[in-house]
């Protein structure tokens, strides 16, 4: 069975490798978002530290959501996902590998680069571990969560709108506790209670959605 | 409710028995707004602090109850037609939803209203009004979700998955949505903060709850109906009274 | 079994029992429900009416008990274009719990006449080719009891046909079973061989 999963791993990253256009928008769709709201609000510094971690975060949410449309679209077209469901791992621990697959190529790469982003809004240097903390601990529960509606709009016109409706208001616990790691520890109070909330939420996630995303899929294949 | 579930869980056996109950429960419905509306503009004395303009709660606080409660109800025969595979769970369950959508919104409306005069603004960013605009919106996904679903069975079941998800998430939400409240410099503005409650409001919005309440088991029955006619219009039953009506 | 689709009814009160060691033909016109009634066989959709059962069992509450033993090929290759044709086999493979290194992987290959092109990307293979790495799976499926395949000769030239006919005989000798459907007129040696055709509307 764990030979099943990794199998299953290594073949997402080999095929993301291969394409790697796919994922490099992602991520440049997150810059250039981010790099929009001083645009839109003003350079003024004192309001971009601000808002630094909100932005960062909603961009995150926004790039996040625009992946999901490769988490099983692609097998569904060509008959791999039926495949999956008909073989000898249970799966739920099929979605679970196929989501850390890819959260490793969507959503690591919005962590490492945040830091790097942040400087741009004058984040203080000393909270930039913070910020790069609760999206990595974020955006892996963004894609948990989002598996779940990317499985429930398979195969359906205009999927990708439809995905975005169902799943932000999900998101919104995440999208709050997460940025709120991050002014927390910028006004002074400390990120550990929201921190320690994302590490609950990544626990209950992990554990459960897979299982809701399996579901899912058996009911959209039918 | 002590009916013998079974007989009526097939939809030809439930549609008459829906349309009787629709009405009487129409006419409570009739009975019981109109006496908390009564109950709520007339007799129930002006509040000190707030003047008239609180009387918008007792239909903002019974219509955010309802809301809430419709969809943990939508989520529940959502429920019930996965774990059993009964065609009518799955009928209910998509009846409730406008309404259910309709309450969330007069909730938003109404909580507009009373933030004008009180506070000065047409919305306030307050935990619960927050909160049920997320609401309005899982409602409107799950709508959507339905509408795009051309196969009925395939609809019922995604929409089972997804009111359970957001049933779970609901209380996850409200919790986060009132920390965020908090944290930032803790609005002062909060709609929960209802006058110290005089027994005839309390009376008044609790009447108005249940008027409420009966409006929507009404309505959402009449939509079952509308519902089963169109799933089952092959059917024999569902000819005939068609027929029958026309 | 009854199954319908949207209004239609494609079948109704059909049932049938498959042993080891037989051979089970479905056929029709197209749209007939071909499709559907070996989906419902490997419990991917459910019947309106009516269940599938192995060993006694309903499939559908045995799963991964059940899936272990089904090998299933459907009108999709489930092929990922941008694997080679090995890698494309092997992933099927592990997926569906056949052990297999890649010495017998090129093994098969070579048996369905791929030989040499093990890896190309599947993307640049023809359409003949493609199927042919996705049936390269009934030469390492020895070891799983039933096949189920979903006209599984199409875009294959008449060498090719061969081979997989000659791949589903072996498996219904050794004691396996086998339902696929077919437009094709097929000559496949069996034991017993039997037939149900679907009628359409």
């Amino acid at each position: 069975m764990i030979a099943a999963l990794r199998c299953v791993i290594v073949r997402d990253l080999r095929l993301a490798a291969r394409r790697s256009s796919d994922v490099m928008t992602v991520v440049l769709f997150f810059v250039i978002v981010v790099s929009l709201f001083p645009l839109g609000i003003g350079p003024e510094p004192k309001l971009l530290r601000t808002v630094a971690p909100g932005v960062l975060w909603v961009a995150a949410l926004l790039a996040s959501m625009l992946a999901l449309g490769r988490v099983f679209a692609a097998d569904h077209a060509d008959g791999t996902l039926e495949q999956m469901m008909l073989g000898a791992t249970p799966l739920g621990l099929v979605v679970a590998a196929k989501v850390f697959a890819h959260w490793l190529v969507s959503g690591l790469p919005l962590v490492l680069i945040s830091p790097v982003l942040a400087l741009q809004f004058d984040f203080p240097q000393e909270l930039l571990g913070v910020l790069a903390l609760s999206l990595a601990l974020g955006t892996p529960v963004l894609s948990l969560i989002g598996a779940i509606g990317a499985a429930l709009t398979l195969g359906l016109r205009g999927a990708g709108t439809l995905l975005s409706l169902l799943v932000l208001p999900l998101y919104v616990p995440v999208l709050i506790i997460g940025a709120g790691a991050a002014e927390a520890a910028a006004s002074g109070l400390g990120g550990h209670a929201q921190l320690l909330l994302l590490g609950a939420m990544l626990i209950f996630a992990g554990a459960f959605a897979p299982w809701a995303a399996a579901v899912a899929l058996r009911i959209s294949v039918e | 409710m002590s009916i013998n579930w079974f007989k009526y869980s097939s939809p030809q056996t439930f549609f008459p028995l829906a349309g009787k109950l629709a009405l009487g429960f129409g006419l409570l419905a009739l009975l019981a707004c109109g006496m908390g509306l009564y109950l709520g503009f007339f007799v129930a004395p002006t509040d000190a602090q707030q003047g008239e303009a609180y009387r918008i709660i007792f239909i903002h606080v019974p219509a955010a109850w309802m809301s809430m409660f419709l969809y943990v109800v939508m989520a529940f025969w959502g429920g019930i037609g996965l774990a059993f595979n009964t065609r009518l769970s799955g009928m209910m369950a998509s009846a409730i939803a406008p309404t259910g959508a309709l309450f969330t919104f007069i909730a938003l409306w109404t909580g507009s209203f009373w933030g004008k005069p009180t506070w000065g603004t047409w919305w306030v960013w307050d935990a619960r009004l927050t909160s049920e605009l997320i609401l309005l919106f899982l409602y409107f996904g799950f709508m959507a979700l339905q509408a795009s679903i051309d196969d009925p069975r395939r609809a019922d079941r995604a929409g089972a998955v997804l009111a359970l998800v957001g049933v779970v998430n609901v209380p996850i939400i409200y919790f986060s949505v009132k920390w965020w409240n908090t944290l930032h410099q803790g609005a002062s503005v909060s709609l929960t903060k209802a006058p110290s409650m005089a027994a005839t409001m309390l009376t008044g919005m609790l009447i108005m709850s249940f008027g409420f309440w009966f409006y929507s088991i009404a309505a959402v029955l009449l939509r079952a109906r509308c519902i089963m006619l169109e799933r089952e219009r092959s059917a024999d039953w569902a000819g005939q009274y068609a027929r029958g009506a026309a | 079994m009854r199954c319908a689709r949207g209004e239609r009814t494609l079948f109704d009160q059909l049932s049938f029992t498959l042993k080891g060691g037989e051979l089970l033909r479905i056929g029709g016109p197209n749209g007939s429900g071909k499709t559907s009634l070996l989906r419902i066989a490997c419990g991917l959709l459910e019947p309106d009416r009516g269940e599938v059962r192995w060993g006694g069992e309903n499939v559908r509450k045995l799963k991964e008990d059940f899936w272990v033993r089904l090998l299933y090929i459907g009108h999709a290759n489930a092929l990922k274009d941008d694997l080679t044709a090995s890698e494309n086999l092997s992933v099927a493979c592990t997926l569906a719990g056949i052990v297999a290194d890649e010495r017998r992987i090129s093994g098969a290959l070579g048996q369905l006449g791929l030989a040499g092109r093990e890896n190309l990307p599947a993307r640049v293979l023809s359409q003949g080719q493609r199927r042919r790495v996705a049936l390269a799976r009934l030469a390492l499926g020895a070891d799983v009891p039933l096949w189920v395949l979903d006209e599984p000769f199409t875009a294959l030239d008449a060498a090719a046909v061969d081979c997989v006919q000659g791949l589903i005989g072996g498996h219904v000798s050794r004691g396996g079973r086998v339902i696929y459907s077919t437009h094709y007129e097929a000559s496949i040696a069996a034991a017993v061989s039997r037939r149900i055709d679907l009628a359409g509307s």
